[in-house]
């Protein structure tokens, strides 16, 4: 519903297995990041694509912002936190630029 | 809960605008007709769009397909508006919805988001323990119903599509519609007869 003509194809198919990069501003200087951290280094698995949105890491600098593609990535939610009920899950944006395959 | 803004806030404010009026890229007019849509936006579309999704098995199916054309369809003015996902909560999966970037929230069909989805401890707590957050809420979940927590980071805002309690057969869209809360929307409660 939402992917414009020159939406790229995604990378990753329902029910793939990936990994959120490990990456910090830290460690790359001023820079915006729409990946929540607690699921930085985290094993997840695609639901489904949600179409390609403008970069809003370039957005953030007015700098021209290519579609990527954005998923929707579901984690288990004990091993995030360390407690929790096993079963319940966290399931999150993610651009495809920050996952990586698992 | 957010305090209100400072003096020094609210200079910043207009200065803000007054920059973007300067160099053309919003206008006054913009501004306050944006305020409009949200101020003319309220938890009732919400309530009627999921009293519809009850009784309506095309409209159902529509909202599940599209939310954006369903919002619209029952009156929410989505020009401009982010894409609208719809989760539906089922009897082993309960959906709950945080912003843990900010306080993303549907705004075009449930008017501003409360003080508490936006409060520091809603954001950091939902993610991290929401079955203690759905209890000091008085929601109680059956032990093998499974909590799935939609962080909103980014080009969708989501709804929540509550179950249908029983004690409601027969009920109008109308009438469903009246116990249908914001809060049940945004998954911190369950709809009660």
């Amino acid at each position: 519903m939402s992917a414009a003509p020159d939406s790229p194809a995604p990378r990753f198919a329902a029910g793939a297995q990936v990994r959120v990069k490990d990456d910090w501003p830290e460690t790359r200087g001023p820079c915006h990041i729409r990946t929540p951290y607690y699921v930085r280094g985290r094993l997840g698995r695609v639901v489904r694509p949600l179409g390609a949105f403008p970069n809003p890491e370039d957005l953030a600098f007015a700098r021209p912002a290519p579609r990527r593609q954005l998923y929707h990535v579901l984690f288990e939610q004990p091993p995030i936190w360390n407690e929790g009920k096993a079963g319940d899950t966290v399931m999150v944006e993610i651009f495809e630029h920050w996952l990586e395959e698992a | 809960m957010a305090a209100p803004p400072s003096g020094a806030s609210l200079a910043l404010l207009d200065k803000l605008v007054a920059a973007l009026n300067a160099k053309g890229l919003v206008s006054e007019a913009e501004i306050t007709e944006r305020q409009a849509i949200t101020d003319r936006a309220s938890p009732e579309i919400g309530a009627r769009m999921v009293a519809r999704a009850w009784t309506d098995p095309d409209y159902y199916a529509l909202l599940m397909r599209d939310g954006k054309a369903a919002a619209e369809a029952m009156g929410a003015s989505m020009a401009g508006a982010p894409e609208l996902g719809v989760l539906e909560n089922t009897p082993s999966q309960h959906h709950l919805v945080v912003c843990t970037l900010c306080s993303c929230y549907p705004r075009a069909l449930l008017g501003y988001p409360p003080g508490w989805y936006k409060s520091f401890a809603y954001r950091s707590r939902a993610v991290r323990e929401p079955r203690a957050v759905l209890a000091e809420w008085g929601t109680q979940l059956a032990d093998d119903v499974e909590i799935r927590v939609v962080d909103s980071t980014a080009d969708y805002r989501w709804m929540v599509l509550p179950m249908r309690p029983k004690g409601t057969e027969g009920w109008s869209a109308e009438k469903l519609a009246s116990i249908i809360t914001r809060d049940a929307l945004v998954g911190v409660a369950v709809p009660r007869v």
